[in-house]
């Protein structure tokens, strides 16, 4: 059997490598042929997930709740100490102090990166903002994000953190935090399908155990991870259940 | 559950019976200062299908006042404020109850007396097709919809005491 293996499409540029990285020490371990395929955007790859083509994700957590709950999908872990959280910004010498002076009519950028749009735009809600009344323009990168709003395209810009952090030093000069997020458990999870099912206590032991080897670590490393923490099946159910009340 | 005493408000406060769905009531005072909800945070808890708090996050903790241990295993009217009209929390309990998900604004008590408001979501927890829990997670809400809500809750309370 071959088995396929995919990445939410919000993973870093530089982590390609990474992913092909632990797909190698993946299948060596488990003795198992694994195809790494890619998806430029979320649309494809959940056409892909709908036609029963993806065995292994690293999924957003937007997409857990259709993974788990109408494709059979379950956990297995989780990236250690590594939530999920979003950064609005402005443009360093923006008239906007705090997140109640927005109007309606506020420009947005974001790139098509689920959780985060859907953390930003709960934290415009104190202003009274909603998809009705602002304008959103979607671009494909975070660094475009910054560009749109630093050009004076955009009023606000969506990141997410770390994509932040990674902008260089003379853009986030130019950038200002106008909220972070703190919510601490929306994050990627890795899930499994139904085809690999029967060898999710393997997998179970290979991840737990990954960060004890040099070969392991070091594919961690490149994907930018501590190591994993072990998910039960309801550790990710019940970060569907909080999803869910953050959709409308 | 206790009534609530000066050693955990400070005066200036008002003192005011409530009487809960369970039989049980007790005193609390009240204290006319509102504690804004955090930028960027979340206040999650978790009941089991009687409102029992079976888990609560930080924030929680925090803008509650109370600790976690005091918190986990009471039930969540320990947070109800007496502006808060009942019919609001009947329709959330008949809402949730029928598997829908209920939003709703709320005026939360902390233990100090003081108040918060939120914008709370409620859901249904289902595993294997059974109901086994309730999660809520409250966000901040903005300002134009809390002066609604306090004008149509006064009123509706208004409608209750008659
Ligand atoms: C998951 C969940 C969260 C709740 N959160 C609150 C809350 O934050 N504040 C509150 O006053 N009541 C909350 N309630 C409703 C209370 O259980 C209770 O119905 C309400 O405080 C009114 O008290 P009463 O039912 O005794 O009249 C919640 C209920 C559930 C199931």
């Amino acid at each position: 059997m071959r088995y396929v293996m995919t990445v939410s499409p919000d993973f870093p540029p530089g982590q390609i490598a990474g992913w092909y990285i632990f797909n190698t020490w993946l299948q060596r371990q488990l003795g198992e042929h694994i195809h790494v395929e890619l998806y430029s955007d979320f649309e494809a790859q959940r056409k892909a997930i709908r036609e029963g083509q993806i065995d292994l994700i690293y999924a957003n957590p937007f997409d857990a709740a259709m993974l788990v709950r109408e494709e059979g999908f379950t956990a297995i872990a989780a990236p250690l100490s590594k939530p999920d959280e979003a950064v609005i910004a402005v443009a360093v010498d923006s008239p906007i102090q705090q997140v109640a002076d927005l109007k309606p009519g506020t420009r947005i950028a974001a790139t098509d990166d689920p959780d985060v749009n859907l953390i930003s735009m709960i934290m415009l809600e104190p202003a009274d903002l909603s998809a009705q009344n602002t304008q959103t323009q979607t671009v494909g990168t975070y660094i475009l994000v910054a560009k749109q709003v630093l050009q004076g395209k955009a009023d606000v810009g969506f990141f997410l953190k770390d994509a932040f952090a990674g902008l260089s030093g003379m853009i986030q000069r130019q950038l200002r935090v106008l909220v972070r997020s703190e919510i601490h458990v929306i994050r990627h999870v890795l899930l499994v399908g139904p085809r690999l099912r029967e060898r999710h206590g393997d997998l179970w032991n290979l991840l737990s155990e990954m960060g004890e080897n040099d070969k392991g670590r070091d594919a961690l490393k490149n994907l930018g991870l501590q190591g994993w923490e072990m998910q039960t099946q309801e550790d990710t159910e019940f970060m569907i259940d909080l999803m869910d009340t953050l959709v409308n | 559950m206790d009534d609530m005493t000066t050693k955990d408000v400070q005066e200036p406060y008002t003192k005011h019976l409530l009487h809960y769905f369970d039989g049980t009531s007790r005193y609390v005072l009240i204290k006319d200062e509102e504690v804004p909800f955090p930028e960027g945070k979340l206040i999650v808890s978790r009941t089991d299908l009687q409102g029992i708090i079976t888990h609560c996050n930080q924030a929680f903790i925090e803008m509650s006042g109370y600790t976690e241990e005091e918190l986990i295993g009471q039930p969540h009217y320990i947070l109800r404020h007496p502006d808060m009209p009942k019919v609001a929390f009947k329709d959330a309990w008949d809402t949730v109850g029928s598997g829908v998900k209920w939003h709703g604004y709320v005026k939360n008590l902390r233990k100090d007396g003081r108040y918060y408001w939120v914008y709370a979501t409620i859901i249904l927890n289902i595993r294997d097709g059974k109901p086994v829990s309730c999660t809520s997670v409250r966000r901040k809400p903005s300002r134009t919809q809390v002066d609604a809500c306090t004008a149509l809750y006064a009123k509706l309370r208004q409608a209750e005491e008659e």
